[in-house]
C-alpha cells in the first residue's frame, strides 16, 4: 500500500510537468495555425481568441499562393534536397567503402582530412565559395545550391564507421559469387548500410530543406527561391503586417517535414540521435 | 583447407594479402575516392585556404585588385565597436541558451524516461520544434512576441502583468532570441540525453538501492549524473557551437537591432561581405569564427573520445 502512494503521486507529477512543457512546445505551432485561419481584425485584437469568429483560413492560404509562387518554392526545395542527397550519396558511398575496406597508403591521411572537414563550419568557407560560384557563372542557379554540399564529410564518416562493422568474409564471399567491386558497393554494402544511409538521409534532407544562410547568399531571382527564403521574401516584400497569410506560409513550409516526422518518428529520432555528433 | 583455419588466422592472411597487394588497389582507390577528394579540395579545402588568405588583404567584392595588408583587418576589428557588440552579444546569447537548453533537455529526458506511460507521445511532442524550419519558427515567434497582439503579452495581461516590448526593446531583444533558441534546442538535447539514459544498465540502480540510495535524488547523484557526464559535456559543446551559428532570426527579424543589441558574429560577417562588400574584413571575421569554433570542436573530440573507447570495449 505504502509503496503505491508515492508511485502514484510521482506518476501524476510527471504527467503534470510534461503536459505543461508539451503545451509550451506546441504553443507556437498552435498559435501559427490559429492565426492562419483568422481574419485581420481578429488578429489585431487585444482579446485572446483561440478560434476565429469568422473563419478566414481559405482567404489566408489563398493569399499565400496568389502573392508568391509558393508551389514553385516547394518544388525548388524538393529538387534541391533530392539533388544534394543523391550527389552526397553517390560521392560518399564509394569513398566510405575505400576508407573502410580497401587498404592503401595514405588512408589514414584521407580519413584525417574527412574528420577535419567534418569540423569545418560551412559559414567559414561561404565567401570563397561565393567567389568561386561567381567565377563559374553559377550564381542564382540550382548548381550553386547543390555543389558546395556535394561532398559530405559527415556522410563519408558515418558510412565508413558503419561499413567497418561489416565482416570482410562477406565481401570475400560476394567476390567469389562474381560480384564486381562496383556491385559490392551498390548491391551489397548499400543495402546492408541502409540504417546509416537513412539516418544520413534524414539529416541531409532536414538540414537542406531548412537551410537559410547559403541560399540567401547565392539565390536572388524570386522564382528560384527555396521555401525558407520564400518566407523571408514574403515577410519583407509582400505581407507587411498581413500576419494571417504569413502564418499560413510558415505552416506550408513546416508541414512537409513535420508530416514526414510524424509518419516515421522512430527513424527520425534514431537518425538524429545517431547523427547528433555533427551538431 | 580454409575451414581448418581460425577466423583470426584467416583475417591475418587477408591483411597480409592486402598489404602485399597495395598496388593492385590503386585503380579502385582512385576511382572511388577520387571524386570525393577532388570535389572536397574544390569546395572545402581551397576555400578554407582562400578565406584565411583574404583575411590579410583589403579585397572588396567585385574589385579587380587586392593588396596584402598584414594584420590590419584584425587590428581594425579589435577596435571596431560593431565587432565588439557582435562578440559580446554572441557570447551573451550562448551563455543564456546553453545552460537553459541543456538543463531543459536533461530534465525532459529524465521525466520522459522515468515511466513508460505516454513515453513515445511526450518524446514526439518535445521533438517537434527541432523539425521546424528556424525561419518559419522565427516569424511565428516574432508574432507571438508582438508587444500588443502577441500571445505571450496577451497571456501576461490576463495575469495582470504588463509584458515587455520583447524584440523591439534593446534590453530584451537578445533575451527574446534566446527564448526562441532554447525552445528549439531543448528537444534536440533531450533526444541525446535519452540515448544516454537508455545506455545505463538497470543493475546500477539496483546496486545503488542495495547500498542505501533509497530516494530518487540520491540515485540521481550516485548513478545517473556520473553516467551521463560524458554525454552532458558533449551536449554542452554542441549547443555552444549551434549558438555561435545564430543567424536566421537576426537576419530576418531584428537586423541586428534595436541599437545593435542583437548584432551577432555571423550576421556581422554576412553584412560586411554582402552588404558593404568588404570581403577582406569579412574573411577576418570568418577566421575569428573558425578559431572560436575550432577550439570548441577540439573540446568536443576530447569529450567524445572516452565514450567511443568504452563503446568499443563493450562490443569486444
Amino acid at each position: 500500500m505504502s509503496a503505491t502512494r508515492p508511485h502514484l503521486t510521482g506518476s501524476l507529477l510527471r504527467h503534470l510537468v510534461l503536459i505543461a512543457t508539451s503545451i509550451v512546445a506546441l504553443a507556437p505551432f498552435f498559435w501559427m495555425l490559429s492565426t492562419a485561419i483568422k481574419p485581420a481584425n481578429e488578429i489585431f485584437s487585444r482579446e485572446l481568441h483561440v478560434w476565429p469568429t469568422h473563419f478566414a483560413g481559405w482567404v489566408n492560404f489563398a493569399a499565400v499562393f496568389e502573392r508568391v509562387p509558393m508551389l514553385t518554392y516547394l518544388a525548388n526545395g524538393a529538387l534541391v534536397v533530392v539533388l544534394i542527397f543523391v550527389l552526397q550519396l553517390v560521392i560518399a558511398l564509394p569513398c566510405a567503402y575505400v576508407l573502410a575496406k580497401v587498404p592503401f597508403r595514405g588512408r589514414r591521411l584521407l580519413f584525417g582530412a574527412v574528420v577535419f572537414c567534418l569540423m569545418l563550419p560551412p559559414q567559414v568557407v561561404a565567401i570563397p565559395q561565393f567567389l568561386l560560384a561567381q567565377r563559374l557563372g553559377l550564381i542564382d542557379t540550382l548548381w550553386a545550391m547543390a555543389l558546395p554540399y556535394s561532398v559530405s564529410a559527415f556522410g563519408i564518416y558515418l558510412m565508413r564507421q558503419y561499413f567497418r562493422t561489416i565482416p570482410d568474409e562477406l565481401l570475400d564471399a560476394a567476390r567469389l559469387d562474381g560480384f564486381s567491386e562496383f556491385g559490392i558497393v551498390f548491391r551489397l554494402m548499400l543495402p546492408i548500410a541502409m540504417p546509416a544511409v537513412t539516418a544520413f538521409g534524414i539529416f541531409s534532407v532536414t538540414t537542406h530543406w531548412n537551410e537559410f544562410f547559403w541560399p540567401q547568399i547565392v539565390l536572388s531571382s524570386p522564382e528560384k527561391l527555396t521555401p525558407p527564403l520564400g518566407i523571408a521574401f514574403f515577410r519583407n516584400e509582400e505581407a507587411g503586417t498581413d500576419y494571417g497569410a504569413l502564418m499560413a506560409a510558415a505552416a506550408i513550409v513546416i508541414a512537409p517535414l513535420v508530416a514526414a516526422f510524424l509518419l516515421a518518428q522512430r527513424r527520425f529520432i534514431e537518425g538524429i540521435a545517431l547523427t547528433g555528433i555533427k551538431g | 583447407m580454409a575451414d581448418v583455419l581460425s577466423p583470426d588466422a584467416r583475417r591475418a592472411i587477408a591483411i597480409a594479402n592486402g598489404t602485399s597487394q597495395h598496388g593492385r588497389h590503386w585503380p579502385i582507390v582512385a576511382l572511388y575516392a577520387g571524386p570525393a577528394i577532388i570535389l572536397g579540395l574544390i569546395t572545402l579545402i581551397v576555400p578554407l585556404v582562400v578565406v584565411i588568405g583574404l583575411s590579410f588583404t583589403d579585397y572588396r567584392l567585385g574589385a579587380s585588385t587586392l593588396s596584402f595588408i598584414g594584420m590590419r583587418n584584425f587590428i581594425d576589428l579589435a577596435s571596431d565597436p560593431v565587432m565588439r557588440h557582435s562578440l559580446a552579444n554572441t557570447l551573451a546569447y550562448t551563455a543564456l541558451v546553453v545552460p537553459a537548453s541543456t538543463a531543459t533537455g536533461l530534465g525532459l529526458a529524465m521525466l520522459i524516461d522515468a515511466r513508460t506511460s505516454l513515453k513515445g507521445l511526450y518524446r514526439t511532442i518535445h521533438f517537434l520544434p527541432v523539425m521546424a524550419a528556424t525561419i518559419a519558427i522565427a516569424v511565428v515567434w516574432e508574432f507571438m512576441l508582438h508587444p500588443s497582439f502577441g500571445l505571450v503579452n496577451l497571456l501576461l495581461a490576463k495575469a495582470g502583468i504588463a509584458g515587455p516590448r520583447w524584440l523591439e526593446d534593446p534590453s530584451t531583444a537578445l533575451i527574446s532570441l534566446a527564448i526562441i533558441g532554447v525552445w528549439q534546442m531543448a528537444g534536440f538535447n533531450m533526444v541525446l540525453f535519452l540515448t544516454g539514459l537508455t545506455a545505463i544498465p538497470a543493475q546500477y540502480y539496483e546496486a545503488a538501492a542495495v547500498d542505501g540510495a533509497a530516494r530518487a535524488w540520491d540515485r540521481f547523484w550516485l548513478v545517473t549524473w556520473p553516467m551521463l557526464r560524458p554525454i552532458t559535456g558533449f551536449v554542452v559543446v554542441i549547443s555552444v557551437i549551434r549558438s555561435f551559428q545564430l543567424f536566421e532570426t537576426v537576419y530576418v527579424i531584428t537586423g541586428g537591432g534595436p541599437q545593435k543589441s542583437t548584432e551577432v558574429l555571423l550576421y556581422t560577417m554576412f553584412s560586411e561581405a554582402f552588404e558593404f562588400f568588404r570581403t577582406g574584413r569579412a574573411a577576418a571575421i570568418a577566421v575569428v569564427f573558425l578559431v572560436l569554433v575550432g577550439v570548441l570542436t577540439l573540446l568536443k573530440f576530447r569529450m567524445s573520445a572516452p565514450r567511443a573507447t568504452s563503446r568499443r570495449a563493450r562490443r569486444s
